[in-house]
């Protein structure tokens, strides 16, 4: 069991106001809040220990790098890599994909063929874009269902030898459907193909497990899981990490560098050029081990819990209309109010002190598909509460009145 | 009316409301006053791109001044181009340009020109002040 009220304490910005009224975090999706544990690890990275790592001889800098490469550890055993070279200090999930997307630019050719889900974060649609502009490869798309999943039919139709590369998030961020990525990675290995997995919006609520898996890669952002901003981690199969040239180029990534030649670093600092987020790693590390104490079945169950209320409770609403599917999804609830625009919504549940995205949550193809400009975003974490859904309820009934 | 008259006159009215709500209230009320902009204008051409709502203005000049209608696909956007628009109508090219906006803040909508509103307020009062130098030139 869940005691929320004594979590809600490790988070002191839960209990300040907005606009006159308490604080009702519901965009956790956007960015999750920070606990105490974690904030504490990052002052006593600067009261105590900050220097850069891989470097100094001295006793600071030897003291900094441990706790980075600690980091690396938790991270990879969070995630059940098999190796702490597979894990490559990121970013952020855009950093990640950034980096794969450009290091498969020496190993596509014109002709080849990418597979892109319909229900990705631009984040996974841009870079893949600028890789087909570079190699001539060709971006085919897994359509979406009205219920907001993906048409795997259609997949496994424009599947085929051609195909190089899929990707595709775990969760999706605009309508919280969990994605069947377990057959995913299957089929695509089945012709060959690599695959992708934007965990950023998996991370918060489900560990996911990169062997059994399969994943080939596997990208995360800290600040979605209770960690800093600027902070995330790419995992890759290390036969893929070899193969993949670097990103960028400078100190830490090299070997040794003379003008006529220079070699890379072995990895993971291959793809770790300049000084990295030092803190934001160690912190990362932190919010790993925080939300672990927590237990992720845990959060799972009351998650789950949260989000069955709120959507039986916002059901209720004549006119209003969720979209994603009814199960198999993470905490997020996406919907509209018929004759309502979201941003109407999103400006009126501010004033009230609640805390929504509204818009096209970067995934734009996702909005044209319904038709609508964008919707109303509410995202639960395992901090949050039923009476904030009560909040968020009545805060909506009240919009609607207001608006229509 | 100069546009500072009628934006002491609109800093008049919202003086009446003692809440967030009722003051929304007048607004979302001003919005269905706008003076619609003609259909055939409302083209991607005047389309403001504000991130998640959309604008449309479109201007006309009318002896030496300019006349402005609007519309937008959400109702709180509205209401606050109807501000503007009500302030800007019907005035000189050169008293638009030199004109001030803060009025918005007086009545208690500082909030929508946060650029992180992106609701293309603050396009819109460009766009205005754009159209307003686009035509003073032409009168020149
Ligand atoms: C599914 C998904 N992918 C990628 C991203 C981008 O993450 P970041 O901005 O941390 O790089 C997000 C963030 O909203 C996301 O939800």
């Amino acid at each position: 069991m869940i005691n929320v009220q004594e979590i809600r304490k490790d988070f002191p910005i839960l209990s300040r106001s907005v606009n006159g009224k308490p604080l009702v975090y519901f965009d956790n999706a956007a960015t999750s809040q920070t606990p105490n544990q974690v904030v504490d690890v990052i002052v006593d990275y600067y009261h105590n220990y900050n220097a850069n790592i891989h470097r100094g001889v001295h006793s600071l800098s030897q003291e900094a790098t441990d706790k980075y490469e600690a980091a690396r550890i938790k991270i990879q055993q969070h995630f059940n890599a098999a190796k702490s070279h597979e894990i490559i200090f990121t970013s952020g999930t855009t950093h990640g994909i950034n980096l794969v997307a450009n290091g498969f630019s020496a190993l596509l050719e014109k002709g080849d063929e990418i597979i892109v889900s319909a229900l990705e974060h631009h984040s996974n649609i841009v870079p893949w874009q600028m890789l087909c502009e570079r190699t001539g490869a060709v971006l085919k798309v897994i359509p979406m269902t009205e219920e907001g999943t993906l048409d795997m039919v259609t997949f496994e139709a424009v599947l085929s030898e051609k195909t190089k590369l899929v990707f595709c998030n775990h969760v999706s961020n605009a309508l919280g459907t969990i994605n069947p990525i377990e057959t995913i990675i299957e089929k695509a290995h089945a012709v060959g193909a690599a695959v992708l997995i934007d965990g950023a919006q998996a991370s918060p609520h489900i560990k996911a497990d990169v062997q059994a898996l399969d994943v080939d890669f596997y990208v995360v952002s800290a600040h979605k899981m209770c960690g800093p901003t600027g902070a995330g981690m790419l995992y890759g199969k290390e036969a893929w990490l070899q193969k993949l040239p670097p990103y960028q180029g400078g100190g830490e990534m090299i070997a040794e560098v003379t003008f006529e030649k220079t070699t890379y670093a072995d990895l993971p600092h291959k793809f770790e050029a300049g000084t990295p987020n030092i803190c934001g790693g160690i912190a990362f590390g932190a919010a790993i081990d925080y939300m672990n104490s927590v237990g992720f079945d845990t959060i799972a169950t009351y998650e789950d819990e949260l989000l069955q209320y709120a959507t039986e409770k916002l059901s209720t609403i004549a006119g209003l209309r969720i979209y994603g599917p009814n199960d198999h999804k993470a905490a997020v609830i996406s919907f509209n109010i018929e004759g309502i625009h979201p941003y109407d919504m999103g400006v009126i549940l501010d004033k009230l002190g609640i805390a929504v995205r509204t818009g096209h949550h970067c995934a734009q193809p996702i909005m044209d598909f319904y038709n609508i400009p964008g919707t109303v975003r509410a995202s639960f974490a395992f901090y949050n509460t039923k009476e904030e859904i009560d909040i968020l309820f009545e805060g909506v009934v009240r919009a609607k009145n207001m608006l229509s | 009316m100069t546009i500072e008259e009628i934006q002491n006159e609109i800093v008049d009215e919202f003086s009446m409301f003692d809440d967030w709500m009722q003051r929304y209230e007048y607004m979302i009320e001003l919005g269905k006053s706008l003076p619609l902009i003609d259909e055939q204008y409302k083209t991607d051409d005047n389309l403001i791109k504000g991130c998640q709502s959309k604008v449309w203005v479109h201007a006309s000049l009318d002896g030496d001044k300019i006349a402005f209608t609007a519309d937008s696909d959400a109702i709180i956007t509205k209401g606050i181009i109807a501000i503007l628009v009500r302030a800007f109508s019907d005035q000189k090219p050169k008293d638009i340009i030199e004109a001030n906006t803060d009025f918005i803040d007086e009545i208690g909508l500082k909030e929508h020109l946060s650029p992180t509103r992106a609701n293309g307020l603050v396009s819109m009062i460009k766009q205005l002040k754009m159209y307003a130098i686009a035509y003073q030139t032409q009168l020149k």
